[in-house]
């Protein structure tokens, strides 16, 4: 009794105040200070919400820059890679088919690593600048526009490492995608 | 190995040992009860006192310390599991998730609360808000708070003669909360929001995606408030399934470094916080550096294979149908916005630490990184491992190694003063020996019951995602090899008992060995005495870690990714 008295009390108020003080301390300032990126960082699209600025989308138009392979669909409800190992014949088998269909939009280039491997969360947001460039042909045919639009497009976006130092230069794709509809107008097929 | 990840270890390095000198200053005066953050809160420290009967003036013998450590720890897992049985009727839960089934709440009770936080379930589609808040968030505290709380009892074993308290469990855990974890999550969950990690009571948003325009919800939810302590606390379940791989746990390059030097910041600062505690800073530096040994040479490995391209690519290339750019490295289970090094030394430390938090998936990681993160886990999580418990695993070898050393050179053994008998030895034996035979029987127990189905991939890769799994519980990591089922009764069940075994078949003899060092007297410093902070001692300590580690290991890494490597 002498100890469970205690113990029971004090994880009661523990649980007070790391479980119920400390969020909502946390949210009230969150909100107050950076409310967009509380809330998710949604981008919104005449004031309708079409994602998220740091979670990937499917993009499957030839007329949109693509994403990385997703072991969710970016379905952004779960999240997951695939787990396989890397000798897994599964993976073998998906990565050639991934890069022999690429490969086919693109001849002549060499398939960027990025764009056949799935990414962790199955939500990646980004491709590496490399991966955006190798797709810039078949988007700029897509929509009927010179290839060196969409490579302003594309260069303008280009996120450099932090500090030159942390991190890999990347794409952010749904940025990209926004970006060409604003300026060209929406993809033929997906209107 | 690439020049930039060369430095960039380096760098990494250099960053936390500095971020680490200040914080163990902090970390000694909260426990002497002397900081001037007393005078902030104090008044809440008293009052928590005050309701809840504790006598803080009381010094506790290491048994009656012990009890309140198993008390308040049992009455944590009911709760956890209770709150996760009864999540389908209890508010809090705006997305309508049903009870958690009880294998795998059994599993996450004992996983939150042993402070290894292995996740059985999918963070977004299993637990409420509610739960995630009252039950995980709260043990990821206080489980850590409990591990700071043990190891400041043994470094009063040390520092006191003729003593035959060990101090006031109430206390250490109310301090190490108060002062240490709740504020220091409070800014780290401020930056993550800062630079995009949501922190919201809304469940989903509705969102209408641009190509097709089909309907999607994104899942957000409290998310900062939790990353923050799972890091800090090496704790590592994340909010969600794909932890901190997803990027609204980690969206940007600069969170990845902040949290991935939170990993191990307070387990180096502890180091540093020990030697200022016990007098002997020389010796609290001496620890840190052998942790740094041990850390180093692993971290160097996964990065250096993180960054090769992996055997599926040159299989590909080898048809000469396709030319693959590979430069980037092994970017499967990887996220764009790191690069391969970066997810190298996450595994590195998250591994070296008992965090197990993830920033790719370790599933599709090379097998010789594989290797690396099992070795870095069954050394006994004492390179860094988990808040308090890695640096009381390395005391227990430290005395391990004072002992094989007085044998070679014909001395008694003495450890800070404290002469090392049979009753020490023998406590500290069994809690070096009981995480690796718990780790080898439940191997063992998977092997003999063909946990085949429940595996990811077949051959030497499975046998390595079970070997993985079971070395994860004993020594309270928590990460995983994500293709393993681990939700079935099988796993659930097993594996909460190894994390139990793995937390207090530890965290017990050590409370039994601070209880007999506080009685011994200090014995004088004389020319017979072996120096226990010297850079001799630092080396043989590390071979004492590397021989237990590699006497329970090798036969069995041979046959999962060593095999696989071949």
């Amino acid at each position: 009794m002498r100890t469970l008295r205690p113990a029971l009390i004090l994880l009661a108020l523990f649980t007070l105040v790391c479980g119920v003080l400390y969020p909502l301390a946390v949210t009230a300032a969150a909100r107050l200070a950076w409310p967009r990126q509380a809330a998710g960082s949604v981008v919104r699209v005449d004031g309708r919400p079409v994602g998220s600025a740091l979670i990937g989308q499917a993009f499957t138009d030839p007329g949109y820059l693509w994403g990385r392979p997703s072991a969710t669909g970016y379905d952004a409800r779960t999240s997951a890679g695939t787990n396989l190992g890397p000798r897994d014949p599964r993976l073998v088998a998906a990565l050639r088919d991934r890069a022999r269909a690429l490969a086919a939009t693109a001849p002549g280039r060499a398939v960027p690593i990025e764009l056949i491997t799935a990414s962790g969360s199955g939500l990646d947001p980004h491709v590496s600048p490399a991966a955006a460039r190798f797709q810039i042909d078949r988007v700029a045919a897509a929509r009927g526009v010179a290839p060196a639009v969409v490579a302003a497009i594309v260069d303008a976006a280009i996120e450099p490492p932090t500090l030159g130092v942390l991190g890999a230069a990347r794409v952010n794709v749904l940025a990209v995608n926004l970006a060409l509809d604003r300026q060209l107008g929406r993809p033929r097929a997906v209107q | 190995m690439t020049g930039a990840s060369v430095i960039g270890l380096i760098a990494f390095v250099a960053a936390l040992s500095l971020l680490a000198w200040p914080l163990g200053g902090y970390l000694a005066r909260v426990f002497d009860g002397t900081t001037r953050a007393r005078r902030v809160l104090g008044p809440l420290e008293r009052a928590l006192y005050r309701v809840g009967g504790v006598d803080r003036d009381e010094d506790m013998p290491w048994h009656r310390y012990a009890t309140a450590v198993v008390v308040f720890n049992l009455a944590g897992v009911v709760v956890v599991y209770l709150l996760q049985r009864l999540q389908g009727s209890l508010p809090g839960n705006p997305n309508d998730l049903p009870a958690v089934a009880p294998p795998v709440a059994w599993n996450t009770a004992v996983s939150f609360v042993t402070n290894t936080n292995w996740q059985a379930y999918g963070g977004e589609t299993t637990m409420s808000h509610l739960v995630a808040a009252l039950a995980l968030t709260v043990q990821n505290f206080v489980s850590a708070a409990t591990g700071i709380a043990v190891l400041v009892a043994l470094v009063r074993g040390f520092s006191r003669a003729e003593a035959s308290g060990v101090g006031n469990f109430w206390v250490d855990l109310t301090r190490a909360t108060l002062y240490v974890l709740v504020p220091m999550a409070i800014v780290m969950a401020l930056v993550l929001v800062w630079q995009g990690v949501p922190q919201t009571g809304a469940g989903h948003v509705d969102v209408a995606a641009l190509d097709g325009g089909g309907h999607g919800q994104l899942a957000v939810g409290p998310v900062a408030s939790q990353v923050a302590i799972k890091q800090l606390g090496t704790n590592g379940g994340g909010y969600f399934n794909a932890n901190s791989a997803h990027p609204f746990e980690n969206p940007t390059p600069l969170t990845n470094f902040l949290e991935c030097v939170a990993i191990l910041l307070i387990p180096a600062a502890l180091c540093l916080a020990f030697g200022r505690m016990v007098g002997r800073r020389r010796q609290g530096v001496a620890f840190l550096v052998t942790m740094w040994l041990l850390f180093v040479p692993f971290a160097a490995v996964t990065i250096h294979q993180e960054l090769a391209a992996t055997p599926a690519i040159a299989a590909i290339d080898d048809d000469g149908a396709v030319a693959i750019d590979a430069r980037a490295g092994n970017l499967e289970g990887k996220e764009q916005r790191f690069t391969a090094a970066e997810a190298g030394l996450w595994a590195g430390a998250t591994t070296a630490a008992s965090n197990g938090s993830v920033n790719a998936m370790h599933d599709s990681y090379q097998p010789l990184s594989g290797a690396a993160t099992i070795a870095l886990m069954g050394l006994g999580e004492v390179a860094f491992g988990g808040v308090g418990s890695g640096l009381y695993g390395l005391l227990l070898f430290a005395i391990v190694a004072v002992f094989l050393s007085g044998l070679m050179i014909g001395r008694t053994p003495e450890l800070m003063g404290k002469k090392i008998e049979a009753h020490e030895m023998k406590l500290a034996s069994l809690g070096v020996l009981v995480p690796a035979v718990a780790l080898l029987v439940g191997v063992a127990l998977a092997c003999s019951t063909s946990q085949a189905t429940t595996l990811g991939n077949g051959g030497a890769h499975g046998f390595t995602e079970m070997l993985y799994a079971m070395t994860s519980a004993a020594n309270n990591n928590g990460s995983a090899f994500g293709g393993l089922t681990a939700s079935g009764p099988f796993w659930a069940t097993t594996q909460g008992v190894l994390m139990w075994i793995g937390r207090f078949g530890v965290l017990l003899p050590v409370l039994g060995l601070a209880g007999a060092l506080a009685r011994k007297k200090r014995v004088p410093v004389t020319a017979g005495t072996l120096p226990t902070d010297s850079p001799l001692f630092v080396a043989f300590l590390v071979a004492t870690v590397l021989l237990v580690g590699a006497l329970t290991l090798v036969p069995a890494l041979a046959l999962g990714p060593i095999a696989e490597a071949l």
